[in-house]
């Protein structure tokens, strides 16, 4: 299967508390009422702007093998180097809300509307967040269609650059699900753009598969350990196919 | 003076118009230099302390600093004939590789905000750009930024022509972004690392402090 999907920019509509978030704002600390006109406002830009689309293609072990090894730069050992192989399924995705927010948010920045384009900023990295959680549904949709998934069947998804996952992937990653169809190109930096852009490997399989600890060397560097909150996500069985957020 | 206080309060509100008109109004009684240290620069010492302590959050500072560019519109004209007061110069940009600037138009904002003059050289600037533009525009400082773990080595390029070009004890260098450290910075011979735009302001004080006080010249402000 491969298939460029449409996403709704309804359906990709971000959180106000992930765009204060990524504005540094404490879930537990009032905004200020300009901070809150501001995100009504990005929310507004945002309509107007998002285009989101995605891309997404099975693959199979093997041939994943190829894309993870990528330039052969990735950290020794690494949770996807231990993950992938336990899937049952894998697919490679790219999603992107489109350039013209990114023009928005350059245009506010040149008209010294910095509050409101760092705003939009937040709400486009947010919106593509959910741009890709969607895609992820698609996704599993389509293995339950298949009959290819049970009760503990689990999607999460894994992006180069992340967790001794080496950028420089994003090479072979592109060459096997070329995302310049739906206009994602790559620039020698392995920068993607348009900006607003997340690629990697959706990984469906047990939810234990995910499981692993957060002692890798490169751990040290990361400021987030994110992963932790998406295993107790994934451990909490009362949740119906749980994912969220990518590494 | 009280029309200073009402300039620094209305600047801490992010309101434009006010500060444009009040700021208006006291060049007609009140020095340009004092409306600029006591009006607008009080107003966004205000803003960083607040900010620094949690109190107030990134998009409160950037209409403060929107406010901050209000007021200086109306006293740059009254400066031409002076030398514009200045805390010193910083040139700034994403290095080569990387399009990624909201994180340096940020810490941009925040210098200007703060009295800094800025050449701001954008996005994907070769790593000679940099060293050229600080040598031929006398600035103190390079601020680079990088959000990936592939182009944050270019940061070291621009740091090895510094020193070979024997800068290094008039321009210091300091860097910020995403996947950056002060261990990386240590590492790659980068004099200093902001964790944040806040932070790198302050930083940048310090570096340009040093260099000043290295040439046994005396700080502006």
């Amino acid at each position: 299967m491969r298939e460029i999907v449409k996403i709704s920019s309804d359906a990709t509509e971000p959180d106000r508390e992930d765009v204060l978030r990524m504005q540094g704002i404490p879930m537990d600390k009032k905004p200020s009422e300009n901070t809150v006109h501001l995100f009504e406002k990005s929310m507004e830009l945002y309509r107007t702007y998002a285009q989101p689309m995605g891309i997404v293609s099975e693959i199979s072990i093997p041939a994943f093998e190829v894309v993870y090894t990528g330039e052969a730069l990735n950290e020794e050992s690494t949770p996807l180097d231990e993950i992938f192989r336990k899937a049952d399924n894998l697919a490679l995705f790219a999603v992107t809300i489109g350039e013209p927010v990114i023009e928005e948010i350059d245009e506010l920045f040149k008209s010294n509307e910095y509050a409101l384009g760092s705003m939009l900023d937040a709400t486009a990295s947010a919106g593509t967040e959910k741009a890709a959680d969607v895609l992820e549904k698609h996704f599993f949709d389509f293995l339950e269609k298949k009959a290819e998934t049970n009760s503990a069947t689990t999607i999460l998804r894994y992006s180069p650059g992340y967790c001794g996952w080496h950028v420089s992937a994003q090479k072979q990653l592109f060459r096997y699900l070329h995302p310049e169809d739906i206009g994602i190109t790559l620039l020698d930096s392995f920068l993607m753009r348009p900006l607003k852009s997340i690629s990697g490997v959706f990984v469906a399989g047990k939810r234990e598969i995910h499981v692993f600890g957060d002692s890798y060397p490169f751990c040290r560097h990361c400021e987030t350990h994110s992963c932790r909150e998406r295993i107790r996500i994934i451990m909490d069985k009362s949740r119906p196919h749980s994912r969220h957020g990518g590494v | 003076m009280e029309i200073l206080n009402e300039i620094s309060r209305y600047l801490q509100h992010g309101d434009c118009e006010k500060v444009g008109s009040l700021t208006r109004q006291a060049v007609e009684k009140v020095p340009p230099r004092d409306i600029l240290d006591n009006g607008l620069i009080a107003g966004m010492n205000v803003i960083g302390e607040k900010y620094k302590a949690h109190e107030i959050f990134l998009p409160d500072v950037l209409l403060a600093a929107k406010a901050m560019y209000a007021g200086m519109d109306v006293l740059r004209p009254l400066f031409l004939k002076e030398e514009m007061p200045t805390a010193g110069k910083v040139v700034i940009g994403t290095v080569r590789g990387d399009l990624h600037d909201i994180g340096k138009n940020l810490v941009g904002i925040m210098l200007r905000g703060a009295g800094f003059e800025v050449i701001d050289l954008g996005n994907d600037v070769p790593p000679e750009k940099f060293v050229e533009t600080a040598q031929s525009e006398n600035a103190t400082v390079i601020g680079m930024s990088a959000l990936l773990t592939t182009t944050m080595l270019v940061m070291k390029d621009v740091i090895e022509i510094v020193k070979e070009q024997g800068l290094s004890d008039r321009i210091r260098t300091i860097i910020g972004g995403a996947p950056v450290s002060a261990e990386f910075a240590h590492e790659i011979g980068a004099d200093s690392y902001g964790y944040d735009s806040a932070h790198a302001v302050e930083q940048i004080r310090v570096l340009i402090r040093e260099v000043n006080g290295r040439h046994g010249d005396r700080e502006k402000r």
